[in-house]
Order: structure tokens, then C-alpha cells, then sequence
């Protein structure tokens, strides 16, 4: 499989989710607005969806209710046989993906949005699951060109074991948006407005494909995941030590060799292993705590993608 | 009214309760430690009990399971008979009322020190019942005195006329510390690292009042809640807009009629409409969207603390 097969014909359907995670407001909030008003999201030609992935975890304020509904959009999951039994998320998983997948039906969606916020400091994030889609490599390249000097990074969660089975992964190019820092059950002004102009700028670009403009050859620097690193825990597994304050809000930077990690209860610094500077993201991030994840490790390279130019006028 | 006279002798039973609400961390972890290893707690004179308040809310990571354990120490709650369907909250506020209290009698704690986060720009914020709190005056004035770099705000939060509710009133005396911001369920190095400074220098102050040390009258500059300010919502309740660009972090500034406070969905702007200048706090704190508050408007002002009694020098206790 190469690019996106899609990248030659007009997009016809998109969709934007928002309260995949109810406590998660930018997108709860922007999503219940447009369903409301949507004419911000309109472009010509093109029908846009929002839509509320995870109503009951919305109303709870709450990450979720039975399990995270972000995890569980795998075959197994979407194959099991319907019942009351079965956890909320995966019932609703099921109705998700019969309103917007499967991933390469004639009805599917060409493009889902996933509106996400984190604790940590990672300011404006896209994410990429597939390093071979030139169509999001171009779409991304354009969504960071437009916000600059604002900076916006792409983190590529493409791994054998560590990628994750999203809920907009139902969609041919499914897109992950993540803004922060911003506390669980806070809505903020200028994280709303961040986001707010990286979709803005997303739907522009899709406008302007489907136009018949034509994208040249470009490359972004991107994000790769390494691995997960956890908390120090004691012998009863509770954390043990902290993200060491040289670390804390300090997403997308480098950490070397010997820079401090953690520090623990004791006050006794932690520092990095190994032989290779990484770029930790999702520092202290609430949710992850009970995944086992401190921060994520990436090594920074680059993508590029070839031209693309919608053949249909 | 629930408070006591200026204490006569020394304090010898204090507490300090984390995890009150069960994500705010930074209590919720030094409580931890302390249980497993309270020797930072003792003192010449007294040593501190470490109590983790709301244990179910706690493993959960949640603020309470049924009811906010923290406005739960109303006479209200703590009184009626306990019947099996109570609040999970309720029934924990009667133990810790026996743990620490009861509430209003001769028999309460000394003192109890009670550890929060806000998701606000709250900095460090001294929270206590009112002017008339002696102690706790002169305990927040040492605070100040000892880290001016820190700017503790003193926030006095019971509102005239009404019984306080919070888990440190069971005690003869009490104060809140309030850290922000930290998310909910985030555990901050730096934030942590400030709480568990400041409580040591509570009890150093405590011993201090124990061993005999005179502290003159002074003024003290506070802020007191004189209204509430709930976010704008469509008709069915939902959020229509969200705290403004120009007021958001801007916790104990001032506040003027006319200045922005809330930016809607459409990008409109609404104004603060109010007749006089206000200083708000809790300016966007997580917990407080379900109590239907954006912000709380406060006064600041000024009033004269009366100097301490001197004790005699307390001996160290035999054990």
C-alpha cells in the first residue's frame, strides 16, 4: 500500500470528532457549537460531520466510562457480538464505525479529524499514523506553513506494537489533532483558538486540493515514537519518583544522555540512559499515569511526500 | 460559630490531611509518604498525623465518589443519623469528625493543615475561615514573611452569616493551602516540592508559638468572596463561551467594570458589568464548571491583627 488511493479524486466526506475523551473540552466544545452553526466548517463541495463520539463520557465530564475509547477500534473489538454485556466504548465503537467506516468502503469517510487536548506542553500537534501518506504529509505541511510562526509538530505513532487503534482510524486518512497544555475539564481561550485555526486551515487545505491545485514535492519534520518509558514505581507500584523539573513542559526538546528524568520523593535526580538523544512528548501527561506512561520517546526525521493534484475538476 | 479563642497552651494534636479531593496530587502523594515515613512531621514539641482524607476518591483519581467530601463538615452532616444509603463522603466526614474532631468541642484537633491544587493561577494561597482566626493569621503572616518570593495571597473564604463546611473548621484551628495550577491527576515536581515547604514551615511555626515565641500585632492585607460569576450557557446549559484571553491566569488582579471577561463561540466579547473593582480568583478551576462558577469575586482588604498571647515554653512531651 502506498499513498492514500484516494489522493487523485476529490475528498467528498469528512468528518470531525470531538469528547472522544469527555473530559477533553476544545473539541467537546467546538464540535457541540458547530453542530449547532456550522458554517465555519462549510467548503464547497465537500460535506463536513461534526460529531460526539463519546456522549455519555461527555456528560460525566469524564475520560470514559468502561475503558478508553480511543484504544479499542481493532478488528477484535469491532467484531464482538453485540450486548448489553459488553463495555460501553466497545458498543459504541461498533456504532461509530458503522456510521463512518469501513475503512475502504464506497460510503466511508475519506478524512476523520480526532480533536484531542493534553496536560502536557505540546502546544499544536497533528498526528500521523502512516508515514506513506503523501496526501497528510501535504496536508500537514500546509496546516504548519500557514500557522508558522506559531509552531505546530507532527508526531508519527506508526510502530509495530506501539500504535494504537484509534477511532479515526476508521477513516482512509485519519488525522489526530492535540492541543495543549490544558487541564481535563478546562476550556481555554487560546488553546480553543488554536485549534479552531489548525481545522480552519485543515479544511482550507482540502478546499484548495479539491480545486484542482497542485501541491508540489515537500518535507516535514516529524516525531517518531521509540518507546514509552513509565514512572519509577515502588514494590506496591505507586510512583515513586516525579518528571524532574528540568523535564516538566519541556515536550519536543532534546534530552540527552545524562540529563535529569525524575526526581524521586527523596529528592535524589534520575538522569537519562542510553547512548541517544530522544525528544520526550506527552510529559506528564494526567491520563497516562494509569498507562504506565511518563513521557513518550521520539527521534525527530524527516517525510516527504510526492506532488498531489486532484485529477477530477 | 465554630471558632475558639486565641490558643492558651501549647498545640499538641495537628494534623495534616492530602487527598481531600482524590486528584489533586500534590497532597494526595505527600500523604502518601508520610504514612509510610512521618519522621519530617515531628517536631520538639508536638508531632503531625498524616491522614489520607478521602482514600475511595483517591484510588479512583476522581475529586469524590458521591458528594464533595469538602463541604461536607456542615452541623447538617455531621449530626443526622447515618442510614446505609448515605453518600460514600458523608459517612467519610463523620469518621474523620470523630478522627479529628468533633467539630465545635473541647475534644477537636489543635490543628489541621489541608492540602489542595487548583487547575487556577492561584500561585500560593493561604486559605482560612476569617480575620477574626487569630492563629491562623499570625500563621499565614509568617508564611509570607518567610518566602516572599512565593507572594501567598490569603484568601478568607466563609461567607458571614453561613456555617463553614470544609474539613479543617472540625479543627480549633485550620487553614487550606492551595497550590495552582496543576491539572487534576498531575503531579508537578515544582508544585510538590512548594507544598511540602510550606507545611514544614507550618509546623515550625506551630513550634515556635509552643516554645514561647511573641508575635506582635500586625496588618494583614486579604481577600474575601462577595460574589460568584457562572460561565455564560446556551439554553440547555451547555457552555456558550469560555473565560476571556485578558482574565484568564489573572487570579488576585484586579478587576474592572467595563474589562472583558468572557469570549463567546461567535468571538463577541461580554464585559464585566459589575459597580465596583473586584479581584477573582478560582478564574477557570476544573471543579467548580459543575457548581456553576467561572470565577469568584472577591474585595481585598485591610484589617489589624491583634499580637498572641505569649506562652510559657512548652516542655518536650516524655515519649
Amino acid at each position: 500500500m502506498t499513498s492514500c488511493h484516494i489522493a487523485e479524486e476529490p475528498i467528498k466526506k469528512v468528518a470531525i470528532f470531538g469528547g472522544t475523551h469527555g473530559n477533553e473540552l476544545t473539541g467537546v466544545f467546538l464540535v457541540k457549537h458547530w453542530l449547532e452553526n456550522g458554517a465555519e466548517i462549510q467548503r464547497t463541495g465537500l460535506e463536513v460531520k461534526p460529531f460526539i463520539t463519546n456522549p455519555r463520557a461527555v456528560k460525566k465530564c469524564t475520560r470514559y466510562i468502561d475503558c478508553d475509547l480511543n484504544r479499542i477500534f481493532d478488528l477484535e473489538n469491532l467484531g464482538k457480538k453485540m450486548s448489553e454485556d459488553l463495555p460501553y466504548e466497545v458498543r459504541r465503537a461498533q456504532e461509530i464505525y458503522h456510521l463512518f467506516g469501513p475503512k475502504d468502503g464506497e460510503d466511508s469517510y475519506d478524512i476523520i479529524f480526532d480533536l484531542h487536548n493534553t496536560t502536557s506542553n505540546m502546544g499544536c500537534t497533528l498526528i500521523l499514523e502512516d508515514s506513506r501518506n503523501n496526501f497528510l504529509i501535504q496536508m500537514f505541511h500546509y496546516i504548519k506553513t500557514s500557522l508558522a510562526p506559531l509552531p505546530c509538530y507532527v508526531y508519527l505513532i506508526e510502530h509495530p506494537s506501539l500504535k494504537y487503534a484509534t477511532t479515526r482510524s476508521i477513516a482512509k486518512c485519519p488525522v489526530g489533532i492535540e492541543v495543549g497544555p490544558q487541564p481535563q475539564g478546562v476550556l481555554r481561550a487560546d488553546i480553543l483558538d488554536q485549534m479552531r485555526k489548525m481545522i480552519k486551515h485543515a479544511l482550507d487545505f482540502i478546499h484548495h486540493f479539491n480545486e484542482g491545485k497542485e501541491f508540489p514535492p515537500c518535507a516535514i519534520e516529524v516525531y517518531k515514537i521509540i518507546e514509552k518509558v513509565d514512572y519509577p514505581r515502588d514494590e506496591n507500584g505507586e510512583i515513586a519518583a516525579v518528571i524532574h523539573p528540568n523535564l516538566q513542559d519541556q515536550d519536543w526538546k532534546p534530552l540527552h544522555p545524562g540529563d535529569p528524568m525524575f526526581l524521586t520523593l527523596d529528592g535524589k535526580t534520575m538522569p537519562l540512559g542510553g547512548d541517544c538523544t530522544v525528544y520526550p512528548v506527552f510529559v506528564n501527561e494526567a491520563a497516562y499515569y494509569e498507562k504506565k506512561e511518563a513521557f513518550a520517546k521520539t527521534t525527530k526525521l524527516m517525510l516527504n511526500a510526492k506532488s498531489i493534484r486532484c485529477s477530477v475538476h | 460559630m465554630c471558632s475558639l479563642p486565641v490558643p492558651r497552651e501549647p498545640l499538641r494534636r495537628v494534623a495534616v490531611t492530602g487527598g481531600t479531593h482524590g486528584n489533586e496530587m500534590s497532597g494526595v502523594y505527600l500523604a502518601r509518604h508520610w504514612l509510610q515515613a512521618p519522621a519530617e512531621l515531628q517536631r520538639l514539641s508536638f508531632s503531625a498525623v498524616p491522614v489520607l482524607a478521602n482514600p475511595a476518591a483517591t484510588a479512583a483519581c476522581r475529586r469524590y465518589v458521591d458528594h464533595d467530601l469538602n463541604r461536607a463538615f456542615t452541623s447538617s452532616f455531621l449530626n443526622s443519623r447515618p442510614t446505609p444509603d448515605d453518600p460514600y463522603e458523608v459517612t467519610r466526614a463523620r469518621e474523620l469528625n470523630q478522627l479529628l474532631g468533633p467539630k465545635a468541642s473541647g475534644r477537636a484537633f489543635d490543628f489541621v493543615l489541608d492540602l489542595h491544587n487548583t487547575t487556577a493561577n492561584m500561585g500560593t494561597c493561604l486559605i482560612a475561615k476569617s480575620s477574626h482566626e487569630v492563629f491562623a493569621m499570625h500563621l499565614c503572616r509568617h508564611l509570607q514573611l518567610q518566602y516572599p518570593e512565593l507572594s501567598c495571597q490569603v484568601f478568607l473564604c466563609q461567607w458571614s452569616g453561613e456555617e463553614s463546611y470544609n474539613l479543617d473548621s472540625v479543627a480549633k484551628n485550620g487553614l487550606a493551602l492551595e497550590l495552582g495550577p496543576q491539572p487534576q491527576g498531575v503531579l508537578r515536581a515544582d508544585i510538590f516540592s512548594r507544598m511540602r515547604t510550606l507545611v514544614a514551615t507550618v509546623l515550625d511555626f506551630i513550634e515556635l508559638f509552643n516554645q514561647g515565641t511573641a508575635f506582635p500585632a500586625f496588618e494583614m492585607e486579604a481577600y474575601r468572596p462577595v460574589g460568584v460569576m457562572d460561565f455564560p450557557r446556551t439554553d440547555a446549559g451547555n457552555l456558550a463561551g469560555t473565560v476571556h484571553p485578558q482574565l484568564q491566569d489573572r487570579d488576585f488582579q484586579p478587576l474592572q467594570p467595563g474589562a472583558p471577561i468572557f469570549q463567546m463561540f461567535s468571538g463577541e466579547d461580554l464585559l464585566y458589568d459589575g459597580e465596583s473593582t473586584v479581584y477573582p480568583v478560582f478564574i477557570n478551576e476544573a471543579a467548580y464548571y459543575e457548581k456553576g462558577i467561572a470565577f469568584v469575586q472577591t474585595e481585598k482588604f485591610t484589617f489589624t491583627v491583634p499580637a498572641m498571647p505569649v506562652l510559657n515554653p512548652a516542655p518536650s512531651p516524655a515519649s
